[in-house]
């Protein structure tokens, strides 16, 4: 166990990346109060199949591909000895997914997690956040021309969790990079999933769902930078929330540069409040340096359980509490159900039907 | 023999200066296998009178009664009304994203029936009256109104209520948005549920055209919040000719 030493500024609350995340609930993760430890425990849940390997190696030897301007990313850069590094080799096509799984105790941690996507590799890696902790977590994602990789990571924490992300993915030419995030537990959770593109014909799809319910934060912060020409961005994030105090916050930043000509990206964020007493904020941002696109927008709205569509089901037959649930697994569907993974769908609905009773409670 | 009794309804709607009198005493008695035509001009509380059967919260019932085989409907939820054997064919049944048809058929089936429809029949059973309307089989997949035609949707109602198979069916405005050859398959469904399960039906409508497919055994004419004139087929032929007029005046 160590003191983090650094002295880079902590944040007040003030600054535009920390204004909507709640400082006094991150457990010291963002100043310098917080004891950290050594201990690695995002481990292999599954055996892993010829062409992948998980290790620990030397941070020194995975040095950072790209410059992050995220505060707890930097502390983490700073303090780690070790980060886990996950291959997949060249050429190599998984059927199964890789699944890894984060069992955290209360102690705090910071962990630096490498991710390589071979040239023409097609893999599903999953990663499994449960139990209590603090957690500073940096996933630095690389995918080689022409791989694709679909990418899990399961927000499923008990209440008392604190979990402070960045998913950084650099994509490659005529590489295809999914991401889910799927944010259900936790007390605080804030994840940066961010996007670079280094070559014509890349693609980033990233999907994400969240359910807050009494006192959960739950923030996500994208971050899509187009500096290649020729790449395409696609985000839809849907969250719930219901009960007091319920909070979330999405932020959409696409930022195309004067050389990125032929981007094609649209983001979309819908908010489904369920209760009063909870609040959503969702801004979506675009910065654009050049008119030579295919096509740039962005969508957000939050609004209130529709009525109509609940009296259209009851006038059915169908009872209250069924015709509520039908709608809002059905507006999450659109997401799970790209997914294409059956027992995941149907996990992640279980927990939808979880976070509902909570509320119907 | 089902007998749906509308006494003396009066309805308002909540606006914001207060409460807004939509409907001023109606009265109405729909027996099984009877077909009554509502016909009146735009604005004038029809369908009013069929989302306050229906129970839709927006409206407010200030008096009156409607009661179906003597039992008090408007005591009841709305998911209860439906139960108990009413049906209301909407004229913009609304988009449910994310949920199948399959899903919501089969969900809607086992709350009025009381029990998951078996397996083995169900699904000839939908295919059967999916056939019979020219629905594709491919529409079980898609989401409840999501991307539907005014043709589809309207079919989507007819395949509901064939369905359900409700003692007293109100069918709001279903002739609207269709072409000819919809408007015939629309009408050929409701017929067929008439002769099969000796419905009772109130089929609200602006225009005499769907009453050449569906013989109206009566026609009240519907104006300023009530039954205005009442009488049998010929009337429909009487309104085609001179229209609403007089009763909008009057």
């Amino acid at each position: 166990m160590s003191l983090l030493t650094t002295n880079y500024l902590t944040p007040t609350g003030r600054e535009e990346a920390w204004r909507f995340t709640p400082l006094k609930r991150l457990a010291g993760l963002h100043d310098l109060s917080s004891q950290v430890s050594d201990h690695i425990s995002l481990t292999g849940k599954n055996s892993l199949p010829t062409g992948v390997t998980l290790a620990i190696a030397n941070a020194a030897d995975h040095p950072p591909a790209y410059a992050s301007n995220d505060l707890i990313t930097n502390r983490i850069r700073e303090k780690i000895k070790k980060v886990l590094v996950l291959s997949i080799a060249k050429d190599v096509e998984l059927t199964e997914p890789i699944i890894l799984n984060r069992s955290c105790t209360d102690s705090a941690e910071l962990s630096r997690v490498v991710i390589l996507a071979g040239v023409n590799s097609k893999s599903t890696v999953i990663i499994e956040n449960v139990g209590g902790g603090v957690v500073g977590e940096e996933i630095e994602i690389s995918l080689a021309s022409g791989a694709s990789l679909s990418f899990v990571s399961l927000q499923e924490w008990d209440r008392t969790a604190v979990h402070l992300a960045q998913h950084h993915a650099v994509v490659g030419k005529d590489a295809h990079f999914t991401s889910y995030v799927v944010s259900v537990g936790g007390s605080v959770v804030r994840i940066n999933p961010t996007v670079e593109f280094t070559g014509a014909g890349a693609f980033a799809d990233l999907y994400g769902i969240y359910f807050a319910t009494d006192g959960q934060h739950l923030e996500h912060r994208i971050h899509i930078n187009h500096g290649v020409a020729n790449a395409k961005s696609r985000v839809n994030y849907k969250g719930a929330l219901a009960g007091d105090d319920a909070r979330t916050v999405w932020i959409g930043d696409v930022y195309i540069h004067k050389v990125a000509e032929g981007t094609d990206t649209y983001e979309l964020n819908r908010n489904l409040l369920l209760t009063d007493g909870a609040r959503a904020d969702s801004v979506p941002n675009l910065e654009i340096e050049t008119g030579e696109i295919v096509g740039a927008g962005h969508a957000s709205t939050t609004g209130r359980f529709d009525d109509e569509q609940l009296f259209y089901l009851q006038s059915r037959g169908i009872p209250a509490d069924i015709a509520r649930r039908l709608v809002i697994r059905g507006f999450f569907a659109e997401i799970i159900s790209k997914l294409k993974n059956e027992s995941l769908e149907e996990r992640l609905m279980a927990r939808i039907d979880d976070e509902l009773a909570k509320v119907e409670q | 023999m089902s007998v749906l009794e509308i006494k003396n309804l009066q309805v308002s709607v909540v606006i914001e200066s207060g409460n807004k009198e939509i409907l001023r005493g109606v009265d109405l008695t729909i027996k099984s296998g009877e077909t009554h035509a509502i016909m009146g001009p735009n604005g004038s509380g029809k369908s009013t009178l069929a989302y306050s059967i229906a129970g839709h919260p927006k409206y407010l019932i200030t008096g009156g009664s409607v009661t179906l085989d003597g039992v008090d409907v408007l005591e009841m939820s709305v998911d209860e009304r439906a139960k108990a054997g009413l049906f209301l064919a909407m004229q913009y049944p609304v988009e449910i994203p994310g949920v199948s048809v399959s899903n919501f058929l089969r969900t809607a089936v086992t709350a009025i029936r009381g029990e998951a429809p078996k397996v083995r029949t169900w699904v000839g059973e939908v295919k059967a009256a999916m056939s019979s309307l020219e629905i594709d089989t491919a529409f079980s997949e898609r989401n409840v109104n999501e991307g539907f035609s005014g043709g589809e949707k309207k079919r989507h109602e007819i395949l509901q209520m064939e369905l359900l198979k409700p003692k007293i069916a109100i069918l709001d405005e279903t002739d609207s948005g269709l072409d000819i050859d919809a408007l015939r398959v629309v009408s050929e469904g409701v017929n067929r549920i008439k002769e099969s399960t000796d419905l009772g039906v109130m089929l609200i409508t602006h225009y005499t055209r769907i009453l050449k497919y569906i013989k109206p055994d009566f026609v009240h004419v519907f104006a300023n919040g009530k039954i205005v004139e009442e009488g049998g087929s010929e009337l429909a032929d009487k309104l085609e000719e001179k229209g609403y007029a007089e009763y909008i005046t009057a």
